[in-house]
């Protein structure tokens, strides 16, 4: 862990998408506060993982970070790049050390474009390498994935699930990225491939310096791959810590609630464990609730917290957490 | 307690353009009433194709039950006419599938789509069967149950629309509920919100439940025996302590190791997950030898040409393993 150096710094980074109404006179009568102010650092070679519930924003967060969305306001730096003022040969740069995973490996991957298409393509838009230097690139791409160098020319139906997945990896690591975005890689896969894409998410990153945004909600693998841990709740961090600190004190009522969900692979353990349920589900994120957005659904919440929003601060040493009851 | 449904030798195959598809082959198991079973395996391993075969719910063509029985309190279910059939499911034995967008109707309100049953099944009146739909989505746990009657699929969120489909489940109180991944598509926090709900409604109504799950994780809080599936195939089957503490297969102590804890710290730096090589096999020829031996490591030549039939190697513990290996999962 060195927060010494880090390559990303996000600050207050706003994400709103407008709800509009009409269809020629279209006039905005909302916005979906999908990312309302979160701010991080990674440092060089860390992995950062970003938790929550389907619809807290962790994807839009993730995406915007790297400008694949405009961002409403804040701030993004990317390996001391500004992300929302670059233009021209600088976002290109940041495009290139910056790159992404995405969840579903049948859907982002081109059907109709050979590997060697899909993998080569980074390198085409960046102008790197050039004729035989490129698909020899290629092959080293694809030997590094843990594929055949032969399969170049087939295409992404002939692939498995991790197959494709490591097609997907493989063309994020073409550009030489220093800054992986990984949006959910694994949970399109079954467990058992599961295994085998995570460990080589894990040596691909020993071998090359990688530092990872591990966008994920499934806490037992966020567990064993990351070093730091986020919790994401309806557009902001909730808490923030060291993995083992946060999985073993976890300071945050949702936070906690949240790791007593998830089930633990011995019955004996199992039974003997105190879930917690949430009422309800996730309130919308066009009207968040006032105060402490989770204060509906908390259990230990009280009328102060439905007014007075909760300042973000450092509750143990590099565990950082909103709520007015810690 | 007296055995509701018995499944001997089932054989479900697809014949499609690239060939014969061997899905099931050969899956023999029972459950007792009011008993919770967990069908665990990944996808392909063919754990809902073996429910769809009992339900007859999987299309012929492409499919056929090839051979086996499938006995619900005493009677063939594959000797059923269509129309005694639709007497079963819903009624006697019913199903919950992953996906409550695609398997609720869009177009037809929850309320018309509950009612249906019970107009069906139990041949109520309009009134009467919306009355007891109302009294479903509360027990169910959806607030304001009279004006969500008028709703459509697309206006719940996806926790509520699987209480619906839950609700729907349980309208003519089934003694067999099939729960086909209920929870996949669910969040953690509202997985935990489903789970309690099934559980206690088994309780109440004294049902029994088969659930189908890829997550070993679920399963261990859920059932009280555990059958593990493999490329068509039961590979192990154990009741859930024995299952967790000293599994004998070692597909089933694989999947253990692959696991990831949230209740455990990684110890090195240098710890990596137990991942299985390989990927399952293809479904497109009969295997010869044991469907596992690619990507087994306690393989020996035997396991290469002669496939391992089910035995029984201890109390409630079967396993279809020529090697039989013993080895604590957790260290």
């Amino acid at each position: 862990m060195s927060e010494q150096t880090p390559i990303v710094v996000v600050k207050n980074l706003v994400k709103h998408f407008s709800v509009t109404r009409g269809i020629v006179f279209q006039h905005k009568i909302g916005a979906v506060r999908a990312v309302d102010g979160i701010s991080l650092t990674i440092g060089e070679g860390e992995t950062l993982g970003l938790v929550g519930e389907s619809g807290c924003g962790k994807t839009t967060a993730g995406r915007t970070l790297l400008g694949l969305y405009v961002a409403t306001s804040g701030e993004v730096m990317i390996d001391g790049h500004n992300v929302r003022k670059a233009r021209g040969d600088e976002l290109l740069l940041i495009r290139r050390t910056a790159q992404i995973i995405f969840q579903d490996p049948y859907a982002s991957l081109n059907p109709r474009w050979t590997v060697n298409a899909i993998v080569s393509e980074p390198m085409r838009v960046h102008h790197l390498l050039s004729g035989s230097e490129r698909t020899e690139r290629v092959a080293e791409l694809m030997h590094l994935v843990g594929l055949s160098g032969r399969l170049v020319n087939r295409f992404p139906h002939e692939f498995s699930g991790g197959q494709r997945q490591r097609i997907g990896i493989a063309r994020a690591l073409a550009s030489n990225p220093k800054f992986i975005v990984c949006d959910e890689p694994i949970s399109a896969l079954d467990v058992s491939i599961q295994a085998q894409v995570v460990n080589l998410l894990e040596d691909l990153q020993d071998q090359f310096r990688l530092t990872y945004l591990f966008i994920a909600h499934d806490l037992s693998m966020v567990r064993h791959i990351c070093d730091r841990v986020a919790v994401m709740y309806l557009g902001i961090i909730v808490e923030l810590g060291e993995r083992n600190e946060l999985y073993e004190h976890p300071l945050h009522p949702y936070t906690t609630a949240l790791l007593s969900a998830v089930p633990i692979p011995d019955p004996m353990k199992d039974r003997l464990r105190k879930r917690i349920i949430l009422p309800g589900d996730v309130p919308s994120p066009i009207d968040p609730p006032s105060g402490c957005r989770f204060h509906p659904r908390c259990p230990i919440a009280d009328e102060n917290c439905s007014r007075v929003v909760p300042e973000w601060r450092l509750a143990a040493p590099s565990h950082w957490v909103a709520c007015h009851k810690v | 307690m007296p055995i509701l449904l018995e499944v001997t030798d089932l054989m479900t195959r697809f014949h499609t353009a690239e060939g014969t598809v061997f899905a099931v082959n050969g899956v023999s198991f029972s459950i007792e009433e009011g008993e919770t079973v967990a069908v665990v395996g990944e996808s392909g391993c063919g754990k809902s194709v073996t429910m769809m075969s009992v339900l007859r719910l999987i299309p012929i063509p492409p499919g056929e039950i090839a051979g086996g029985t499938a006995c619900y309190r005493g009677v063939d279910l594959f000797k059923k006419t269509e129309a005694e059939m639709e007497l079963v499911r819903g009624k006697e034995i019913a199903m919950v599938f992953q996906d409550p967008m695609t398997s609720l109707n869009p177009v037809l309100t929850i309320g018309r789509q509950i009612t249906e049953t019970l107009i069906r099944h139990e041949f109520l009146e309009k009134k009467d069967a919306e009355l007891k739909a109302i009294n479903l989505l509360e027990k169910v746990g959806i607030p304001e149950p009279i004006r969500r009657l008028g709703d459509y699929p697309h206006q719940f969120s996806g926790g509520m629309r699987q209480r619906v489909m839950i609700a729907m489940a349980l309208a003519c109180t089934p003694s067999l509920l099939i729960a086909d991944e209920p929870t996949t598509a669910l969040d953690v926090t509202i997985q935990a919100q489903i789970m309690e709900l099934v559980l206690s409604l088994r309780d109440q109504l004294h049902m029994a439940v088969i659930w189908i799950t890829h997550d070993l994780g679920v399963v261990a809080g859920l059932a009280r025996r555990v059958l593990v599936m493999y490329a068509g195939y039961i590979v192990e089957e154990a009741d859930v302590e024995d299952l967790y503490s000293k599994p004998r297969h070692p597909y089933t102590l694989a999947l253990l190791q692959a696991l990831p804890r949230v209740d455990r710290r990684r110890d090195a730096h240098d710890h990596r997950l137990k991942s299985i090589p390989g990927s399952p096999p293809s479904l497109l020829m009969e295997p010869h030898g044991c469907p596992f031996v690619i990507r087994c490591e306690y393989a020996e030549d035997r396991c290469k040409t002669e496939n391992p039939p089910l035995r029984t190697i201890g109390m409630n513990h079967r396993i279809a393993c020529w090697v039989d290996i013993d080895v604590e999962p957790s260290k």
